[in-house]
């Protein structure tokens, strides 16, 4: 089943592999999941590879000569390649991390101690001062914003950041002036966890190979979601969750080219990431090891393999087809409720199934309120997403957004709570 | 619709959500305080009228959703003419209502809140009590501001 849509079959089949799914809320309403941009729910394949390595495997990795601590380690590291094998890159390019927020900030970090002169002649081309730039977007995540912003404060480099258009897609028109001779960095996520926009990368990286700037992708909301190859995609680096990829909490990964990857100081600094210590002075391990300081959370990184391995089974290609089918339904079904307005393109070409609202006259919690009486579970607020949401001119927003194992059948049951939204609140536009 | 949703929205709450009162700030205020909720960034800017130990009104300007904007309605119409030992006193028992779970208190304390125990269906809703709470968190805080705060304790 790697090129076709998942049939009803498959489907049914898939969500046999959620034991989540099949609970119950208050009242004994069925739970529809629509909060999926947020955190994934889990298969079972990989609540039982956290059980496995915990009742069968627990063990120190990279360490230890003793049968458990070989197993851990061929586990952890199987897993390692497992991730690698979903994005296409090879497994000694791929570093551990606690999520993506904290890839993001070694990143950061390894750039900002470069800045401070460590980790010599090989990281001088990752040293920034005053006068450098990074661009940004304005539809970025608080993870893909932040770090970037402090970068700059310890650097003294510029940000800078392209804009967003009514439709919610990237003003990539802008790329031209705003990307330049100065752009050391171009940050720039892959899809957006608001509007639900794809990025076109390549333009990205076009624009930033001119000016020999270096382009990193944040692909949390991507990976889980569409066949993602960064080698060929010309991004040098990239980050994504394995929580919001059907794997644990506490795990994702840092992707970076290696030559990157070998010119990049360490962040973090303590045990397991050195090559030879002395009261004076320390040598670091080759990556990826010199990123993974301390005790990994070796549990989690065994069960985000076991997640990579599961949608690769399922076939990339085929969760995407699946999954655009649930996104021209959302889009339908929210264009048909009066009242309601799409924060991001109502055009589901490159675009995922994420889609953000606001309903007119009613405040984005209490709209969550209604629908999760229905047992309809979105999110509301901003989604760590703030400049974008001033953009639009809007504090809150609701959004829904599915999954591998959605049904048009729960993207109808959100339709159906959604329109009593407005006449609850004695508003009117009843479907 | 299920009956802790109708707890929850009450049609006090959805009238003083409609139409609050106090709403819109005035000068001559003794102190002010800007308070956030983070998790849905909703905001009010709250000011405290005192005239000699007594809290004579608030004025308020904010935007959220219809918890937070009827409670804090609700709180000015409340505290306004009141000593700020009441105040306290009340804000005190607001929050004892709030981690009450929907149970509500004694019949003393809930006269006391008039109105306000509206609002006891929220604490079935633990992601809402954070909206009803917003107002009297920046009534707290101008009191402390205005240095006439004499309840420090709690959260």
């Amino acid at each position: 089943m790697t090129t076709a849509a998942l049939s009803a079959g498959e489907l049914a089949a898939v969500r046999a592999d959620f034991p989540l799914l099949g609970r119950g809320l208050r009242g004994g309403r069925p739970l529809v999941y629509l909060d999926s941009a947020a955190t994934s729910q889990k298969p079972e394949v990989v609540i039982d590879a956290e059980l496995d390595f915990y009742s069968q495997r627990n063990a120190a990795v990279h360490r230890g000569a003793h049968q458990l601590a070989e197993e851990a380690t061929e586990a952890y590291e199987q897993a390692r390649a497992e991730v690698a094998a979903l994005v296409g890159v090879p497994a000694r390019e791929l570093v551990w991390t606690s999520g993506a927020t904290a890839g993001i900030n070694l990143l950061a970090y390894a750039m900002s101690n470069a800045s401070l002169g460590r980790g010599g002649e090989a990281a001088r081309a990752l040293a920034l001062g005053p006068g450098d730039e990074i661009v940004v977007t304005e539809a970025e995540h608080h993870a893909n914003l932040v770090p970037w912003q402090e970068l700059c404060a310890r650097t003294g480099a510029t940000l800078r950041w392209i804009g967003v258009d009514d439709d919610g897609r990237l003003r990539l028109d802008e790329l031209a002036t705003v990307v330049g001779d100065r752009t050391r960095v171009v940050a720039v996520s892959h899809a957006s966890n608001v509007t639900g926009a794809v990025t076109d990368v390549r333009t990205v990286v076009a624009r930033a190979r001119e000016v020999g700037a270096f382009v990193f992708l944040d692909a949390c909301q991507s990976v889980p979601h569409l066949p993602v190859d960064l080698p060929s995609l010309g991004v040098d680096a990239a980050a994504f969750s394995g929580h919001k990829m059907l794997g644990p909490t506490g795990v994702g990964a840092l992707w970076a080219r290696r030559s990157l990857l070998e010119a990049m100081p360490p962040f973090l600094t303590g045990g397991s990431m050195v090559e030879v210590v002395t009261m004076e002075t320390t040598t670091y391990a080759a990556p990826p090891q010199r990123f993974e300081a301390g005790t990994q959370m070796v549990a989690q990184a065994v069960g985000m393999g076991a997640a990579a391995r599961y949608l690769r089974e399922l076939g990339m290609a085929a969760v995407a087809e699946h999954e655009a089918t649930l996104t021209r339904a959302l889009l339908d079904t929210v264009a048909a409720v009066p009242g309601v307005r799409v924060i991001g393109p109502t055009d589901p070409t490159d675009r995922l199934a994420v889609v953000s609202f606001v309903v007119d006259g009613v405040h984005a919690h209490d709209v969550g309120q209604v629908l999760d009486d229905a047992g309809v579970a979105v999110r509301v607020g901003h989604h760590c997403a703030q400049p974008l949401h001033r953009r639009f001119g809007v504090a809150a927003t609701a959004r829904a957004s599915a999954s591998v194992y959605t049904t048009i059948d729960e993207v109808a049951a959100f339709g159906e709570a959604l329109a009593h939204v407005r006449p609850f609140f004695g508003l009117g536009g009843a479907a | 619709m299920s009956s802790a949703m109708e707890q929850l929205y009450q049609q006090l709450i959805l009238d003083h959500a409609k139409h609050p009162h106090a709403k819109g700030l005035v000068d001559g205020a003794a102190a002010e305080s800007h308070q956030v909720n983070t998790t849905c960034g909703d905001e009010v800017t709250l000011r405290v009228h005192l005239d000699d130990g007594t809290l004579e009104r608030v004025s308020w300007e904010g935007q959220g959703c219809s918890i937070s904007q009827a409670s804090i309605s609700v709180m000015s119409e409340l505290v306004e003419g009141t000593s700020v030992d009441e105040a306290e006193q009340l804000g005190e028992t607001f929050r004892a209502l709030m981690r009450s779970r929907g149970e509500g208190l004694s019949d003393e304390l809930e006269d006391q809140l008039g109105d306000a125990t509206a609002f006891t269906g929220v604490a079935q809703f633990p992601a809402r009590i954070k909206c009803a709470l917003l107002g009297w968190a920046a009534l707290r805080d101008a009191l402390a501001q205005a240095g006439v705060a004499t309840n420090e304790e709690d959260a």
